[in-house]
């Protein structure tokens, strides 16, 4: 017991018993369990019920007519282009994500923070805003319509589309992650690289990537689970044509409104599977690797 | 490590470029796109594969149909920002009005380029309620009564909800000795027992079939048709109002695009066939009106109902005029909905 606690308390408590400090949670037992009762209650209701409602409605009809739901040649073909949408997005974010962390963390530069606002101006844009203005800009009616048409180049309603607005809606993801664990482990690493002669490229590639990598590993799962599951955004530009332009989400829009509520939902159970496959590995690489994560993570 | 994953997203890219490029050419292979409103999704499934079936036999090429479906105001404006539709099967002729004003690719007088206003198959407005008819609903007066709560569409994205919304009109119009204000009134008044706008036709039955919102649905008779195949007979029941509306949902080529993608033969084919035996009894089963009943089967012609109808043409006007004076920014729809 310290001085000062006991100093605190004055003087009637006697300096040689162990004094006892007020429990810094004040409220009752009872409150406690009532707070306690009260969030897991909103958990299980918000979260874990709908879950559970996803896989139930999915098997309502039994396992045969689960599976059955992923014959349907539209419904492959959705999750199909899904993956290769995001197979697409992910990649490219990785790229523009480390290289604007890096750019941020390990520099000074003008426009600083300007460029970090722009990296999180698709967290506050509605996403079917960020569809409507790929919209404005590549429709046959927008600013580069006209010559697009001219050379037979179809960006929205086709695949191009779908990859830009996924693009758009991931974008944080991956700098959003980097950039504080960067910004914190500093430069010295790399000065002491350059100083001992590695040029640029091989500082980045053997002391930049490999001191973020599980955190890049974070933010390409958050990425890839955003981009798989995005529907505003896509569903803007996609135009719906079945078979070649509808991502998983869509699709399964479509067969809900198609009244097949159990392929629906067969469907809907792989995004939701998709999204506790993150929220493991997630869970994994915070418990495994939490210190290397992110600095937010350390302390 | 470094190098591994350099690899591995080297591969990634590798693996999705042909992909990318792949999709050109899948382009390329003969397809049809048709653009089709929200509750045609059933019609046009069963439709294509007879087409497709048909073009095969016909001129030994495999062809694809494909479909996109959605708010008839709505696919009109992606048809309008470039989606690259062959043929649009519309609610209403002003949506197709639309295309052809904004893009050009369709000549002003479609309409006039096949028979019966280029509508294959007519409908009409019904109402559909749960069993029993526990609101005792008979026709539009009583959908305004205290209790009753009405689903139906956006008439901004819908045209399902346009003709909807006419058929109101129209009927309170007749009630009140052609009186264009009470029709207004009364359709005013209609739209305070709305408690949500879904964007599509779809969207309103599955949230009064499948949600169990509210106590009507104001829908196109083959959409409550189709509701009692979907969810049963034993939970809804149709009433016929003592007016309603004929119902035209046009077809028409996109000429422009189809010059574009040399499709006009199979086209002009597929808009053919749905004018032939085989479209007018497809349409004919899946509850559409044919608009040649003597080609389709009777046992399907004998469910619909004869109504007193009503026309856009005769009585609104025609839809050019419709279309500005009730769903244009600041027309009687601006003018009589407020969200609550």
């Amino acid at each position: 017991m310290s001085a000062d606690a006991a100093l605190a308390l004055g003087p009637s408590s006697g300096l040689s018993e162990p004094v006892r400090l007020p429990s810094p949670v004040t409220e009752s037992r009872l409150a406690q369990i009532a707070l306690i009762a009260i969030a897991v209650a909103f958990l299980a209701f918000f979260l874990l019920l709908p879950l559970i409602a996803v896989f139930a409605e999915a098997l309502r009809r039994g396992v045969n007519a689960y599976f059955a739901s992923f014959t349907d040649p539209d419904t492959l073909s959705a999750i199909w282009l899904t993956v290769v949408v995001a197979a697409i997005a992910v990649p490219l974010n990785i790229v523009f994500g480390l290289a604007a962390s890096w750019a941020i963390a390990k520099f000074d530069f003008k426009g600083k923070s300007f460029l970090l606002s722009l990296i999180d101006l698709p967290f506050s844009v509605s996403p079917v805003v960020a569809g409507m203005c790929y919209v404005l800009l590549f429709g046959a009616q927008g600013y580069f319509g006209h010559w697009l048409d001219s050379h037979n180049l179809q960006i929205i309603f086709a695949i191009p589309g779908l990859v830009l607005a996924t693009i758009f809606v991931t974008f944080p993801f991956v700098a959003r992650e980097l950039i504080p664990l960067m910004q914190e482990q500093g430069t010295s690493e790399e000065e002491a690289s350059l100083s001992l002669g590695a040029g640029g490229f091989r500082t980045f590639w053997s002391v930049t990537l490999p001191n973020v990598r599980w955190a890049l590993l974070y933010g390409v799962l958050l990425c890839n689970a955003r981009a798989m599951g995005e529907f505003g955004a896509v569903s803007v530009v996609s135009g719906h044509l079945r078979g070649l332009t509808n991502t998983i989400p869509l699709q399964v829009e479509i067969l809900y409104n198609e009244y097949n509520f159990v392929a629906a939902f067969a469907v809907a159970s792989v995004l939701a599977s998709l999204g506790l496959v993150t929220l493991a590995i997630k869970s994994g690489l915070e418990w495994r690797y939490g210190d290397q994560i992110s600095a937010a993570h350390r302390h | 490590m470094n190098r591994r994953f350099a690899l591995r997203i080297a591969a990634a890219l590798a693996l999705a470029a042909p992909l990318i490029a792949g999709a050109s050419p899948a382009m390329a292979q003969t397809k049809l796109t048709n653009v089709s409103y929200d509750p045609t999704r059933e019609l046009y499934k069963e439709f294509n594969a007879a087409f497709e079936k048909n073009w095969k036999a016909e001129t030994g090429e495999t062809l694809r149909v494909q479909v996109s479906h959605g708010g008839s105001g709505k696919q009109a404006r992606s048809v309008i920002d470039g989606l690259n539709a062959d043929v649009v099967t519309l609610a209403l002729a002003s949506d197709i009005d639309g295309i052809a004003k904004a893009t050009g690719k369709i000549p002003e007088n479609w309409q006039a380029r096949l028979p019966n206003n280029s509508s294959p198959y007519t409908s009409t407005i019904v109402f559909l309620v749960r069993k029993g008819n526990p609101k005792g609903i008979k026709d539009w007066g009583d959908l305004v009564k205290q209790d009753v709560q009405v689903i139906t569409p956006n008439p901004k994205t819908s045209g399902g909800a346009r003709w909807n919304y006419l058929a109101a009109w129209a009927w309170a119009r007749a009630n009140n000795g052609g009186d264009d204000a009470k029709a207004k009134a009364f359709v005013g008044e209609l739209f305070k027992h709305v408690p949500v706008l879904d964007s599509g036709a779809r969207g309103s039955t599955t949230t009064f079939a499948q949600r169990e919102l509210g106590d009507v649905l104001l829908a196109w008779e083959n959409e409550a048709f189709l509701s009692f195949k979907e969810f049963g007979e034993d939970k809804f029941e149709i009433v016929y109002p003592s007016i309603s509306i004929l119902a035209e949902p046009p077809v028409a080529i996109v000429d422009g695009n189809v010059d574009k993608n040399g499709t006009r033969k199979a086209a002009e084919a597929y808009l053919n066939l749905l004018y032939d035996k085989e479209g007018q009894t497809i349409a004919a089963k899946n509850y559409y009106r044919p608009s040649k009943p003597e080609l389709a089967n009777p046992e399907d012609v004998k469910r619909f109902k004869d109504l007193k109808l009503v026309t856009i043409d005769k009585d609104f006007g025609g839809w050019k005029k419709a279309q500005a004076e009730h769903f244009g920014d600041g027309g009687t729809f601006d003018q009589i909905y407020r969200p609550q």
